[in-house]
């Protein structure tokens, strides 16, 4: 039986890990390597890092520090930010990356995103929508503003039109918070896309994250602020899945 | 000493972090005439079957291969696409020649309501424990993550399977031709486990 997946997702601002909320405040939480080394000791389903200051600042992620991180993780390792380029995409696979996760480019220029799918596969290629809620209606949401020329489910569709392999989806409104997932947007999302899903945003408790699986069916979840604030490991993630009788790793 | 061969189709890295971590003596070859120095291969692939087909038969590799292997009897272990190459052919753009190691073809997975392709996450394998499964659990997960499958036409090849649209295969023995659908390298302690067991026949 296929496993619903548990990932952490580490978030970077080129130096040091952090953590935002609605992805404004931010804390810092030190070196990546560290926080990776821990991740790598605790046998998790995959790995998700994420630039998020490497798009608005024209850089790509740090190939060097992928390779660092990448040089003791025998699970899949995602990375994103400011992926611009096949030869970007190159870089990072080479520095250890399995993946790579794309997201204003796929607004600015989607033929980019194919060109990718078509060079590397799609298995490389995972398409990043972050979503926000604005009065009821949900907007795509990219580089701190609102995406306006297209529709959340469009986004989501051109996603798949683009053949990427995985769409890993944001809840900005719920970064970060920890008031548990978004119920409706998890629902919108499952129910218009076709292509694995890695959802994330808000999750604060491994009960929280079964619900989700069970409730929603997602592919996978990602969780950050839960793993960085609390003592809820990956582990007891996949042992609460296991309990409500979602298979689980 | 093991080939791993890199003819521009994988990212090859995962699987030489993997061999570095088990201390597993090896050299990345791309050149064919490195290889029948070696004592064992390992050919690890994604992508698409027909661009990697092509680019066996390029860069010399495909003759080369199948000599070592069927006529020196050498150890092959294939990773996902390197797996899916030992069939005859495969579907994926366009009707394209593997390296016929097995009778086999290789298809696209069919998409039902229940399952998404590509298959990708965490699956177990039923496998018997034995030869470079040994001391690998029962029923343990491997990551996968693919959009075609083999189906083996020679009853005499052993196979083992995942759950998924049906049965999937998982894995592929016949001699000493041995081939993972997952990723092994990927696979955190089973998956080292077996590239360990691999490379103890070499």
């Amino acid at each position: 039986m296929l496993k619903k997946r548990i990932i952490p997702i580490v978030l970077l601002d080129g130096f040091s890990v952090l953590k935002t909320i609605q992805f404004d405040v931010r804390r810092n939480l030190g070196s990546p390597i560290t926080v990776m080394r821990t991740y790598n000791t605790r046998n998790v389903d995959e790995l998700i890092i994420l630039d998020i200051d490497a798009s608005r600042s024209g850089r790509s992620v740090d190939k060097f520090l992928v390779q660092e991180i990448s040089s003791d993780c025998f699970m899949p390792l995602t990375v994103g930010g400011g992926i611009k380029t096949c030869q970007d995409v190159e870089t990072l696979l080479r520095a250890g990356a399995d993946k790579v996760s794309v997201n204003s480019c796929a607004y600015k220029t989607p033929s980019l995103v194919k060109e990718m799918v078509d060079n590397f596969g799609s298995q490389c290629i995972v398409g990043s929508v972050d979503c926000i809620r604005v009065g009821v209606d949900y907007f795509p949401f990219c580089n701190n503003e609102i995406v306006g020329d297209i529709s959340l489910l469009e986004a989501l569709k051109r996603m798949e039109d683009l053949f990427v392999g995985e769409v890993l989806i944001n809840d900005v409104s719920r970064d970060g918070t920890m008031k548990g997932y978004d119920p409706e947007l998890a629902h919108l999302a499952m129910t218009n896309i076709n292509v694995p899903v890695i959802y994330a945003g808000g999750i604060n408790s491994a009960e929280n994250a079964a619900k989700l699986a069970l409730n929603v069916d997602v592919d996978a979840i990602g969780i950050s602020s839960l793993f960085h604030f609390t003592e809820t490991t990956p582990e007891d993630c996949r042992a609460a899945l296991r309990d409500r009788g979602v298979p689980a790793r | 000493m093991i080939a791993l061969i890199d003819i521009n189709i994988s990212n090859i890295n995962s699987v030489s972090k993997a061999l570095d971590h088990l201390g597993v003596d090896y050299k990345v070859v791309n050149n064919p005439d490195e290889v029948a120095e070696c004592e064992g291969i390992i050919f690890p692939g994604v992508g698409s079957f027909n661009i990697a087909s092509e680019k066996l038969k390029l860069s010399g590799m495909r003759e080369v291969i199948k000599d070592n292997v069927i006529n020196q009897q050498m150890p092959f272990l294939g990773i996902c696409l390197g797996m899916q190459l030992i069939a005859n052919t495969s579907l994926e753009g366009g009707e394209s020649k593997g390296l016929g190691l097995i009778d086999a073809e290789v298809m696209r997975i069919p998409e039902d309501h229940r399952h998404k392709v590509p298959h990708v996450g965490w699956n177990n394998v039923a496998h018997d424990g034995a030869g470079v499964f040994a001391g690998i659990e029962p029923d343990a997960d491997f990551y996968f993550v693919h959009s075609y499958r083999m189906v083996v036409n020679d009853s005499s090849v052993k196979c083992f399977y995942t759950d998924y649209v049906g049965k999937t295969i998982a894995y592929v023995e016949s001699g000493n031709i041995y081939g993972a659908q997952f990723h092994p390298e990927k696979s955190q302690f089973n998956g080292l486990k077996l590239l360990k067991n691999f490379s103890g026949l070499c």
